[in-house]
């Protein structure tokens, strides 16, 4: 992944990407002085503009700016489940909590995403457009999820190539000719498919939890109990996340379900939480 | 044809409410050599009758592969209709491309049926003048479609187009009912059949006649002068047998497997002189 630059600016607070604003860079400050530069041509009252935008106002994506935190799935024995939280993160701050980062393509199929939320919009405003093709077309056929997972990998593969990315990690799940599909995007266009997808942080931290756990045969009760599990210690050690998660589930009978958002219930009393440097070496 | 003052341009009606560019671009494709299609629950087949320019040139080819899962056979012009081709080819592979899997026939049929209407609509183009029986399988199953140059194209379980295609109709009518659970070997029986019916001389040999299968698990498949030659020798050898079943009240279900009947292998060399096709022609 690209490195994100951070920006020591006080109005933006420590270890945050901003806009180039905050950033003095030598377009800046090797520039001739131009005293009215950053004043708007109308003779309006000036808000802040980066002088460097008004050469080409044109940019392409550098930095995502509302974004999801990561997306966990796992095929079990009727289907699949894919779990995310309903944060729209700034930032740091967790400004939007409501954010429903899985969208419901079609009676076989759900995507969710991770990243910059309007590009995930942007997505589910294509596969809209083609659901809705294919209800014109009312010829009994719908897009099966191993179609929506090449589409969409074509559609990041090729704003990969313009140098203007989606800025999204994707999970496609649904269930396939009856078998459960689960499979992955990533932002460049790499893919894959497997019987348990993870972004994000949940690759470090739920990953471990699935390889040990998950099997194809689970029955659903051990596969939520899973899923919860992996959902925990994603929002225990994630700090940009919160304490309310959708699960979907995808089956071969009973269609498409996203769940209403739940909590789960979590413990803060551990010791080592409470006094963590307590047992740490030089500490009294 | 008759000619009128309403038959000079495409875009112009008569008071009849008719096109007759249109209809005279379907005349053409009744002027191609005549093709078959039908349909079992499992396996789609195209037979087609091939023509030469003259004994010294090779017989025209009728019948084209799209993609791994769905063909097509052509009547009229054959330029048209490898200009279709090439259009279907071009949409199947794009489709490949973005989605990983093979197109939906009916939605294939129909981006060419609105290409040949675009042409029934503009007074700088011409219709088409080719009709197209297009054979494939999908998600859905087996289908045949035929596509025609007014833009209209229906599904169909057996059909024939060119000349001479009522002959082989008529026997399709009479024995459709039987295709859904017919095997392969039957129901190419029953193409070559159909299309002999259409024969008005001559008979059907491995250089004029091809036939193209395709099934769910059958990669569509033309065969063509080796290839077919085990089906038209074993039709040859029906056909006594057959024209005991067609005498008999019932008419019904021509016989299945093509048996080898040693004992009437005498009586068809001896038919093979007759003229053409076998008695039920005379319908």
């Amino acid at each position: 992944m690209l490195p994100r630059p951070t920006t020591h600016s006080k109005a933006l607070g420590p270890g945050v990407a901003g806009p180039e604003l905050a950033v003095a860079t030598s377009a800046v400050l090797d520039r001739p002085p131009q005293p009215g530069a950053h004043l708007p041509l109308s003779g309006a009252q000036p808000c802040a503009v980066d002088p460097a935008t008004l050469a080409d106002p044109r940019q392409h994506t550098k930095y995502p700016y509302v974004t999801g935190t990561s997306v966990m799935a796992i095929k079990y024995k009727d289907g699949v489940l894919v779990g995310c939280d309903t944060l729209g993160a700034y930032g740091s701050t967790k400004r939007y909590k409501n954010t429903q980062r899985i969208y419901h393509v079609n009676s076989k199929c759900v995507v969710a995403a991770g990243g910059e939320i309007s590009d995930f919009q942007y997505i589910t405003n294509l596969l809209d457009e083609l659901t809705t093709d294919d209800y014109r077309t009312d010829d009994g056929i719908e897009l099966t999820p191993q179609e929506v997972h090449s589409y969409l990998c074509r559609v990041m593969y090729n704003r990969r190539n313009k140098f203007d990315p989606l800025w999204n990690s994707l999970v496609v799940g649904g269930v396939q000719e009856g078998k459960p599909f689960l499979g992955m995007i990533g932002m460049i266009g790499t893919h894959y498919t497997d019987s348990h997808v993870t972004t994000g942080f949940a690759n470090q931290l739920a990953r471990p939890l699935f390889r040990e756990r998950q099997q194809d045969d689970m029955s659903e009760e051990e596969a939520l109990k899973l899923m919860y599990d992996a959902l925990r210690v994603c929002y225990y050690r994630d700090k940009v996340s919160i304490n309310k998660f959708q699960i979907a589930k995808v089956t071969k009978d009973g269609g498409v379900s996203i769940s209403e958002p739940f909590a789960l219930d979590m413990r803060w009393d551990y010791k080592l939480f409470a006094q963590p440097t307590k047992w740490a070496v030089g500490a009294w | 044809m008759f000619r009128n003052q309403y038959d000079t341009d495409v875009t112009t009606w008569s008071p009849q409410g008719r096109l007759f560019q249109v209809e005279y671009a379907m005349e053409a494709v009744k002027q191609g050599s005549c093709t078959v299609g039908l349909k079992s629950d499992t396996h789609v087949v195209l037979a087609t009758l091939k023509r030469s320019q003259s004994e010294l040139s090779s017989f025209q080819r009728k019948v084209f592969k799209i993609d791994d899962h769905l063909g097509i056979a052509i009547a009229g012009l054959t330029g048209d209709g490898r200009s279709l081709c090439k259009y279907m080819r071009n949409e199947c592979i794009n489709h490949r491309y973005v989605y990983e899997s093979s197109m939906p026939v009916g939605r294939l049929v129909r981006l060419v049926a609105d290409k040949a209407q675009v042409c029934t609509q503009r007074s700088w183009k011409r219709p088409y003048g080719v009709g197209l029986l297009v054979a494939g399988v999908d998600s859905q199953g087996p289908h045949l479609y035929s596509t025609c140059p007014s833009g209209n194209y229906y599904e169909y379980k057996a059909m024939a187009i060119g000349s001479r295609s009522q002959a082989a109709k008529t026997y399709l009518e009479k024995h459709f009912e039987t295709f859904p659970g017919a095997n392969l070997d039957e129901l190419v029986q029953h193409s070559l059949r159909a299309l002999q019916a259409s024969l008005s001389e001559g008979e059907l040999t491995d250089a004029n006649c091809s036939v193209a299968v395709v099934g769910k698990d059958l990669s569509f498949t033309v065969l063509e002068d080796q290839a077919v030659e085990p089906y038209i020798t074993a039709l040859k050898e029906d056909e006594p047998m057959q024209a005991e079943a067609e005498a008999a009240p019932e008419g019904g279900e021509a016989p299945e497997a093509p048996p080898a009947a040693e004992a009437a292998a005498a009586e068809g060399d001896e038919r093979r002189e007759d003229e053409g096709p076998a008695p039920m022609e005379a319908d």
